[in-house]
């Protein structure tokens, strides 16, 4: 098992390398000029050139390549062209706060869409299974900006019910600790901070968590519904056993693998890929840093910020693995060695 | 624990969340009347807060309640006022300026503001050798022609004559100087603070200055709060305790925050809202003066407009009611000169082209065209303050240039290519705009028309006209201190380029904004920096 877990790890310096070179060959390819978003539209040709030399964009490629790779490896993730602060200091905040988002938006989608395609598959071609798998082929295809606009307009706007945007309110003081704010107002025993929290995170979240829902909805439909053609939940059925219990114990258990892969794959794509809702619910999250780092051509935030996501993706796909496992015994890692 | 507990765990807490929310009403003291609190809505985040680093007007807005300038514009225009300086004399020459500063001005950390203190703000920005020079000055470099040791750099000497007294020696006389000083780029900082932070990094977190507003938190991408300063000097204000600069991305978000009440006022309202505004009885409208102007750059270095013409047949063919009414829901004026009419030195005279096609046509024959050409029309997708959709209103055009014969095809890129692009001259036309910095003609003119600035790659004049005319008026505007003959040649300049027509001047976009009903003394200054010291909620 162990021997398992370093073999992954090592392999991910490949990817991470490779990543690398992407990320830079992609990011020097686009045209544009950090230098000028620096000193803004209004700068003199000397100004910017005398930028581009202090910031060493006037080197040949490869050489700022290797520059930016040893730093990496010196535990130095650069520093921010725009704002001056380094990067590994900038981005922890906004890491933990789309983080915060990202994990309660897959619990929404992990709760619902668990439960719906369970159902489904359990009440096949019933009413419930075609409304259910109805809804998660609207959820799969539902724009998630005007979700969330729907959302703010309706429980914001209409019924003055939650908050539209933002993760607290501005108006209460806070400290942000480890910069979860659920974990923070925790940890101060803060509990009205800690509502305001919670209820700051529903809309944003449910909107985030709409697709993955759906999607794995549809995933343990079918793998449900394979499991349960097999013999043993005959067995279980024929032993007398509760449909309750033959579902929900002896083939959710079986079903629960390729349910799993999916559920790993999102929560990897959540963390990186919600500009959308960032930027609805004014999300204070990694996604819109990055985004915004693209179009100031902000090369350092663009290569190491999207350097930490993968390394994030991949850990969470090496944790699934591991959870495999768990979820199954007859799975075992680094036998036979 | 098996699969099921890991279900009913997960269950568990979902149950537990939704129970809490259930039972959490809302915060008592969040309504907008109660803790004196003002949150204004913005687009996007400050990039830092010490002014003189930066150019973007999402940082300037919050520093202009922070740090005060020596002069100040007025509260509607761009006129000079006192500031910290109360009054101020120059020299016959123009070369010297005598500031005399208000007295018993602190900063926020309890220092004296005094003449030193503006002294060794000025030898911070212009002295790259200074040891607290930790950045790049973007506008002082580009406002007073570079730094010490430069040939263009008119600033010779900043001393102080005595503890309330500082002298400006120029180099040259610099007309829009005054104008210049008044920019929020040029607050004055508390030279203790700077002094405890010689990276220069932590000044531009949390700045120290006189203003009504003290720092207080940043929450990157989020929220920025300032607090009352109590010693200000100007008894009675600020009027709020608190005001909190909140960063909601999305048009549409904000103005729901707005309506939802989680936001007092906003900027960067969708001029399609502004409508919905006015009929809503909790809402008001403000309109912000456009210090701006959207045109259409004709490069009159490339063919087929190299002849003056082509130009005027183009600028005959463009329908600019139509664009204002298409896509600024009305809220913009037709340009006729290349500046907007709050800058002072506005020529009222000028007559603009009026909109016929067939006197375009016409003239098209005349330039040797009468079948018209094929031309490549850039124009910018992302919205822009004088130009929200660049597309659209080149659609719009490219119908009525087709109608005299004209083929326009649109070219988009993003907006840092675009720049590149135009400011290259790789253009035919392009659409473009500019937004002022101090208020001086010169900061349009000279800047977007001069032949002294059609220099690639990074051209301010891009339709790369070039006159001798032109460029002598502007010189001796430049150079001149006396208001009067400065209007006049202003006057004479704006003549000169409405004949030669190497733009269609488009709009000046009147900027709507909105507010609470209940705020009252928010007055949109057109620098886009307000002051907020005077807002308040209710009475």
């Amino acid at each position: 098992m162990i021997s398992y877990i370093i073999r992954r790890l090592i392999m991910l310096i490949p990817v991470l390398i490779g990543m690398s070179i992407i990320t830079f060959s992609v990011v020097h390819a686009i045209p544009g000029d950090p230098a000028r978003t620096i000193v803004g539209d209004k700068a003199t040709p000397a100004q910017i050139q005398e930028i581009r030399e202090n910031l060493g964009l006037d080197k040949p490629a490869y050489i700022q390549y290797f520059t930016y790779v040893k730093d990496i490896l010196q535990g130095d993730l650069g520093t921010s062209l725009i704002t001056k602060q380094e990067i590994s200091k900038e981005i922890k905040p906004f890491l933990a706060a789309t983080t915060e988002l990202a994990v309660v938006a897959m619990l929404i989608a992990v709760f619902f869409g668990v439960n719906l395609g369970i159902l489904s598959a359990w009440k096949q071609n019933s009413w419930f299974d075609y409304t259910a798998m109805l809804i998660a082929l609207i959820g799969v295809s539902m724009p998630i900006f005007w979700l969330g606009l729907m959302e703010q307009w309706f429980f914001a706007q209409e019924l003055d019910l939650l908050p539209s945007n933002g993760r607290l309110d501005p108006r209460m003081e806070f400290d942000a600790i480890t910069n979860f704010y659920s974990i923070d107002a925790i940890i101060q025993g803060n509990w009205y901070a800690f509502q305001d929290v919670l209820l700051h995170l529903i809309l944003p979240a449910v909107a985030l968590g709409t697709i993955p829902m759906a999607i794995i909805a549809r995933m343990t439909r079918s793998s449900m519904l394979e499991v349960m053609r097999s013999d043993y939940i005959r067995t279980a059925r024929a032993k007398g056993l509760g449909e309750f219990w033959v579902i929900y114990k002896h083939t959710l258990k079986n079903a629960f693998i390729p349910v799993l892969t999916v559920v790993g794959l999102q929560l990897g794509l959540l963390l990186g890929g919600a500009v959308l809702t960032e930027t609805i619910f004014s999300w204070p999250g990694v996604g819109r840093y990055i985004f915004d780092a693209i179009n100031a051509r902000n090369y350092p935030v663009i290569q190491s910020g999207i350097l930490i996501l993968a390394t994030i993706f991949v850990l969470i796909n090496l944790i699934v693995d591991l959870l495999y496992a768990w979820v199954d015994p007859r799975i075992q890692y680094g036998k036979g060695e | 624990m098996n699969k099921r507990g890991l279900i009913l765990s997960l269950s568990v807490t979902l149950l537990a969340t939704s129970f809490l929310v259930a039972c959490g009403g809302k915060d008592p003291n969040a309504g907008s009347g109660k803790s004196k609190t003002l949150i204004y809505g913005r687009g996007a985040d400050s990039v830092g807060l010490d002014p003189s680093q930066q150019t973007d007007g999402e940082s300037l807005k919050v520093t202009k309640q922070v740090l005060d300038t020596l002069v100040d514009y007025k509260d509607d225009s761009t006129e000079v006022v006192p500031g910290l300086a109360e009054k101020w004399e120059k020299s016959k020459d123009g070369l010297t300026w005598t500031f005399h500063l208000k007295q018993g001005v602190k900063f926020h950390d309890g220092t004296p503001f005094n003449a030193e203190a503006v002294v060794f703000n000025f030898e911070r920005w212009m002295d790259k050798k200074n040891p607290y020079h930790k950045g790049d000055y973007p506008y002082y470099g580009y406002m007073f022609g570079g730094f010490k040791g430069d040939p263009g750099h008119v600033m010779k000497a900043v001393t102080a004559v005595d503890a309330n007294t500082v002298k400006f020696e120029l180099a040259k006389p610099q007309g829009p100087f005054l104008n210049n000083l008044a920019m929020s780029s040029f607050g004055i900082g508390s030279p203790e603070a700077i002094k405890k932070d010689p990276e220069g990094v932590k000044f531009n977190q949390s700045p120290v200055g006189t203003g009504p507003f003290k720092f207080v938190e940043w929450k990157k991408n989020d929220s920025i709060t300032l607090a009352k300063n109590p010693d200000y000097y100007e008894k009675g204000l600020p009027k709020m305790d608190k005001v909190i600069f909140k960063s909601i991305p999305d048009n549409a978000a904000r103005f729901t925050a707005l309506k939802s009440g989680d936001i007092d006022m906003m900027d960067g309202l969708n001029p399609d809202d502004a409508k919905l505004v006015e009929a809503d009885k909790k809402l008001q409208l403000k309109l912000r003066p456009g210090m701006n102007v959207g045109y259409l750059a004709l490069n009159t270095t490339k063919k087929p407009f190299d002849k003056p013409e082509v130009r005027q047949a183009i600028n005959l063919a463009t329908n600019k009611k139509g664009i204002i009414e298409s896509f600024f829901a009305g809220y913009a004026k037709p340009a006729i000169n290349p500046m907007p009419d709050v800058v002072w030195g506005f020529n009222k005279e000028t007559q603009d082209y009026e909109y016929n096609l067939e006197k375009a046509k016409s003239l098209l024959e005349k330039a040797g065209y009468p079948n018209g050409f094929d031309v490549e029309f850039y124009a910018m997708t992302e919205p822009r303050p004088y130009m929200p959709n660049g597309k659209k209103v080149a659609e719009f055009m490219q119908e009525d240039l087709k109608k005299i014969g004209i083929n326009a095809k649109i070219v988009t890129y993003d907006w840092q290519t675009y720049k590149d692009r135009v400011g290259k001259g790789e253009h035919q036309m392009a659409l473009y705009g500019w937004t002022g910095d101090n208020g001086d003609p010169d900061n349009f003119l000279y800047v977007l028309l001069d032949k002294d600035n059609t220099r690639t790659p990074d051209a301010g004049n891009v339709a790369f006209y070039k006159n001798d005319a032109l460029h002598d008026t502007l010189i001796k505007a430049q150079q001149s201190t006396d208001q009067k003959a400065r209007t006049d040649l202003y006057q004479k300049a704006q003549e000169i380029i409405k004949k030669d027509a190497p733009w269609v001047p488009l709009v000046h976009a009147t900027v709507p904004e909105a507010a609470r009903a209940e705020i009252t003394g928010w007055i949109p200054h057109p620098t886009g920096s307000d002051k907020l010291l005077n807002v308040s909620i209710g009475k």
